[in-house]
């Protein structure tokens, strides 16, 4: 695989993608949105990622849809923007999801739009304290995408989530850890360092066990209580019969660091 | 959960058998590289092996599934190619199709992944569905020229009622085990590692009941709409075959096997 729109690297057991736009403040293209499909796609089936860090290049995280892309605005009159979300923003963050490892976001400037939405669909999100998140679609008529509209009603509650959506305000990242839209702020400084050592962690813990967790926090909001309890059920049934299980048990009964393999 | 593999009748190879010392026989159909494709050997060998469970008092329950990966994506379409309407009318498939339909013991399906077209036809011959939470249903012969030939019309029609049936047959989208479950083509939703030993775990149940009542009470919940399901079967037989002679279903199937989007000409 070959990427001109972004970087992708291997190390430690997890994977690098670095949304590399910087001049755009790595606003989605086509060619964008396919590079980092094919990316996330090779994470997914390979064994040798436990988990997955997810940044960008420059001085912001993403700007969203690049509004001079030629898939949202055509000479020959109003496009039909259900289209590429269809194509590429709806597939994106059902990927996001549905890959059953941990996905930490290192979010290292403004982060806008889709941009913003996409960061809250990664399992672990991490903010520079310089960083911020903007829901820009009222100011331009539209309507959050990327899954906003859902994640953030349920990681800040109804009442945040209308008056961030309806007014566009943006949001620092101290301020975003203080309502639980992310894990935490940090020094700009050290926001490479904490996540990809965060990363190296990861990709050494049970990553079978992880993804179970991952499903389950997924299929939460919009199950009962009775439900989840099925749910849990149903996967620690699963994960009871994992290597890393097996492994966890005997090295904690052994007084020694398990040694997790990911199966 | 992996399954036995000795083989319940010998020399079988587009499916897996094992038989539990609770009467429960699982196939499993096995032609993954081909999403379990249900070419004609597939469909004989699921048949024979119906023969025998029939007769055989070592169970009394069955559990057909495709896997933890796919069920079935089809009918063979490279089988499907050159046949004309005369050798749809007179195919081996129908035969075999028949005895599955005709099976007088309880079976219950395991379904993950894709359930589409033949293989949801297929699976609509189960008693009872398990799906898995990705698991995708749907009937796209229409993608091809064709209508679903193995009851889709009829089944699905049953199971879900007119207008979700219609939906699927006319335009060929899928609907989500979630959808399935609301709709009534399934009857429980689980994890995707887990559908085989659920099905099984209910199979085992079923097996402990006094086999002749649960065979009758089969035959007598089928008798609720057997009446009209003969005539429709054998009308969409016909409806099918004459398909065979349109120009849109060598259209529809070669632009399936050289992946291009057809277009078809209403001839």
């Amino acid at each position: 695989m070959s990427f001109e729109n972004i970087l992708f690297e291997k190390k430690d057991g997890y994977a690098k993608i670095t949304l590399n736009r910087p001049d755009v403040l790595n606003s989605f293209n086509e060619d964008m949105h396919i590079e980092l499909r094919d990316a996330l796609k090779d994470c997914q089936k390979s064994d040798d990622v436990r988990a997955i860090l997810l940044t960008a290049a420059g001085r912001g995280f993403c700007a969203g849809q690049d509004l001079g892309d030629r898939a949202v605005t055509g000479d020959s009159g109003p496009r039909d923007l259900s289209l590429t979300i269809e194509k590429f923003y709806n597939p994106l963050i059902r990927l996001i999801t549905s890959i059953e490892k941990p996905i930490v976001c290192a979010v290292n400037g403004v982060a806008a739009g889709a941009g913003a939405n996409i960061a809250l669909a990664c399992d672990i999100v991490y903010a520079a304290e310089n960083a911020s998140f903007i829901q820009a679609f009222c100011k331009i008529g539209l309507v959050p995408d990327s899954g906003g509209t859902w994640s953030l009603v349920n990681l800040v509650g109804m009442a945040r989530a209308k008056a961030l959506m309806l007014l566009g305000d943006k949001i620092t990242a101290a301020q975003a850890e203080e309502w639980g839209m992310i894990w935490k702020s940090v020094d700009k400084e050290a926001l490479v360092e904490t996540t990809e050592s965060l990363c190296k962690h990861l990709a050494q813990q049970p990553t079978t066990g992880l993804g179970y967790i991952k499903r389950a926090a997924n299929a939460a909001p919009t199950n009962t209580l009775d439900q989840q309890l099925d749910v849990e059920r149903d996967l620690q049934k699963l994960a009871g019969l994992t290597d890393d299980y097996k492994e966890g048990v005997s090295a904690f009964l052994a007084k020694r660091k398990p040694n997790f393999t990911g199966k | 959960m992996p399954i036995d593999m000795s083989p319940y009748i010998a020399g079988h190879k587009e499916i897996l058998t094992s038989l539990s010392p609770d009467r429960v026989l699982t196939i499993q159909l096995n032609r993954p590289k081909a999403y379990n494709a249900l070419c004609t050997q597939l469909l004989k060998e699921v048949s024979e092996t119906l023969v025998q469970a029939t007769t055989d008092d070592n169970l009394h329950c069955v559990v057909l599934t495709g896997g933890l990966k796919n069920f079935a994506a089809g009918a063979d379409i490279t089988e499907m190619a050159d046949k004309t309407p005369v050798d749809v009318l007179n195919d081996s498939r129908q035969l075999y199709w028949g005895i599955i339909r005709n099976f007088s013991k309880p079976m219950v399906g395991a379904i993950n992944g894709f359930c589409l077209g033949g293989g949801c036809e297929l699976a609509m011959h189960c008693d009872i569905l398990i799906a898995g939470r990705t698991a995708q249903f749907g009937q796209p012969e229409i993608n091809l020229g064709i209508i679903p030939g193995a009851g889709g019309t009829q089944r699905l029609t049953q199971m879900i009622g007119k207008s979700k049936a219609m939906k699927l047959i006319l335009t060929g989208q899928f609907m989500s085990a979630d959808e399935a479950e609301k709709a009534g083509l399934i009857a429980e939703v689980c994890e995707p590692e887990q559908t085989i030993e659920k099905a099984q775990s209910l199979a085992a149940i079923i097996a402990k009941k006094p086999p002749i009542a649960a065979r009758l009470a089969k035959e007598s919940v089928l008798k609720a709409s057997d009446g009209l399901l003969q005539e429709g079967l054998a009308f969409e037989r016909k409806a099918f075959a004459l398909l065979f002679a349109t120009q849109d279903k060598a259209e529809g199937v070669d632009a399936f096997m050289n992946k291009r989007k057809p277009t078809f000409k209403g001839r």
